[in-house]
């Protein structure tokens, strides 16, 4: 009983700091307002026994939204993250297209045919978890995780304004790379 | 191997709190004796505690359009976090959270320290103490990664995320022996969360206390209490992950993890003032080209060892 209200106490902290994104007026909480959505829904998943899974989705959200706050401080032209700003665009499309899909999603959570028990839950329900997700196809994940990180490594590559020319000059003999930040290992 | 520890009540929590603070203010003492002694003076082991008084009769200043509600949380939230990180340490035969997951759970918690320190250097609407908060980032970009892979060997050479067990492991070496070089990874990565020593840049006298610059009063105390308990709770922690746990001659259990506990936390107060601070861009590369290629052999390493022996 206690269980059931929490989650539903949870759920409730997670929709309406989700809600919250949206209507503050700074980027530095509107980032945390989706972190703590994050870590409502990480203490849920808690609540289902999915320790493993539930404490790695509350320590990836914490950074990914520390990350996404300093780039969107960093980054954004004139540096208007740091005053107030609205957190919306073209909020008279986007408004009713995301309560629609969220109340679709909803009802198909809540309304969907879901199986009665049978049995008893295992052990060690996260292992369970990863067996049935990727159990046959492991050896796919693996080389998806790779081709995954090579892509994001590759994309940088593209993406970088200095390539190794303008470091280690057009023969690629400077024997020390001329950087405009130095590094920190005399390089 | 030795029994893991029970799970007591939480009724003990407050026990385990006052440890956490009993260590955090020797830290702070023997810090001020450190001081004291650098600056010639007999002694000023006494300094924090007057800081103390002061701190608490002090003013709160205000600094115009503060985000004050993320202010608060950030210089609140250290101490938060490292009472956090001690449910899960075993002390002797006793811990006050088993929790199958205990080390992902301090990666977590030790994760949270990023939006803290960043939020107080953001709330205060202080261009320096943004800059002090960002300071901290980059060092953060640099310090996370090669953390978590130490944090990873221990986890490994145990085959258990469960602390308790992660100790018990350890009766005949302790991990610090054969992987040394994830123990001081490790021990950097809590100095650098508790923004300590090397990593103080982000309170630098350079830019004003950086992320500390506006905080005053109450919210001043609780922010460097913070920092004192988060190195107490990282030394804490090494304790059953590299240090044995509570194994060790004659005395009980429970009080060689104190004794442990307590001489790493001197060692990293002592650091202090041994080591030049790391400027958060050249740390960038020590981080990624030196630390986590070096944390992640030293993973292989143990990983070799735990499948070959």
């Amino acid at each position: 009983m206690l269980t059931h209200l929490v989650f539903w106490g949870l759920a409730v902290v997670a929709v309406l700091t989700g809600i919250a994104v949206f209507v503050v007026n700074s980027m530095a909480r509107a980032s945390y307002s989706l972190a703590l959505s994050f870590i409502a829904v990480g203490l849920q998943v808690l609540l289902l026994q999915q320790l493993y899974v539930g404490v790695l989705v509350i320590l990836m959200m914490v950074m990914e939204m520390t990350v996404m706050a300093v780039y969107m401080n960093m980054f954004m032209g004139m540096n208007p993250a740091m005053v107030s700003m609205n957190m919306v665009h073209g909020a008279r499309h986007a408004l009713p297209v995301s309560v629609g899909v969220f109340l679709l999603l909803a009802a198909g959570a809540l309304f969907a045919p879901w199986p009665s028990r049978r049995g008893s839950p295992p052990a060690d329900v996260t292992a369970a978890l990863g067996t049935e997700l990727m159990g046959p196809k492991m050896l796919t994940m693996a080389v998806v995780g790779v081709v995954m990180a090579a892509t994001i490594v590759s994309g940088v590559v593209l993406a970088a304004h200095r390539t190794r020319y303008d470091r280690l000059g057009d023969d690629l003999r400077r024997p020390r790379a001329a950087d405009p930040q130095p590094g920190g290992v005399g390089r | 191997m030795a029994e893991t520890p029970v799970a007591v009540s939480g009724g003990w929590a407050p026990l385990a709190a006052g440890l956490l603070g009993t260590l955090a203010v020797a830290a702070a003492l023997f810090d001020g004796a450190l001081a004291g002694r650098a600056a010639g003076a007999r002694s000023r082991m006494g300094r924090p505690v007057g800081e103390v008084a002061r701190l608490l009769r002090q003013r709160r200043r205000t600094t115009v359009a503060a985000d004050r509600l993320l202010w608060r949380i950030g210089g609140a939230g250290l101490l938060g976090m490292a009472l956090m990180i001690v449910t899960v340490v075993p002390l002797g035969r006793w811990t006050l959270f088993d929790l199958a997951v205990g080390v992902v759970w301090v990666n977590a918690l030790d994760v949270l320290a990023w939006a803290f320190v960043w939020l107080t250097g953001w709330g205060a609407n202080s261009a320096y103490a943004m800059v002090g908060g960002y300071r901290f980032l980059a060092h953060g970009l640099a310090y996370e990664l090669p953390l978590m892979f130490a944090l990873v060997a221990p986890a490994v050479a145990a085959s258990s995320l469960r602390v308790g067990e992660v100790a018990a492991a350890q009766q005949g070496l302790w991990f610090v022996v054969w992987m040394p070089v994830a123990f001081v990874v490790y021990c950097l990565g809590v100095v650098a969360m508790a923004v300590w020593g090397p990593f103080s840049p982000a309170v630098g006298r350079d830019v004003a206390g950086g992320v500390t610059a506006e905080l005053s009063g109450v919210d001043r105390l609780l922010f460097l209490a913070g920092r004192y308990a988060l190195l107490a709770a990282g030394a804490a922690f090494a304790v059953p992950m590299f240090l044995g746990g509570g194994s060790g001659p004659l005395l009980p259990a429970w009080a060689w993890v104190l004794v442990k506990a307590t001489a790493l936390l001197a060692g990293l107060v002592w650091l202090r003032r041994r080591m030049p601070a790391l400027r958060p861009d050249l740390f960038m590369e020590v981080g990624w080209l030196v630390l986590l290629p070096a944390v992640l052999l030293q993973d292989l390493l143990v990983a070799v060892i735990v499948i070959g022996g």
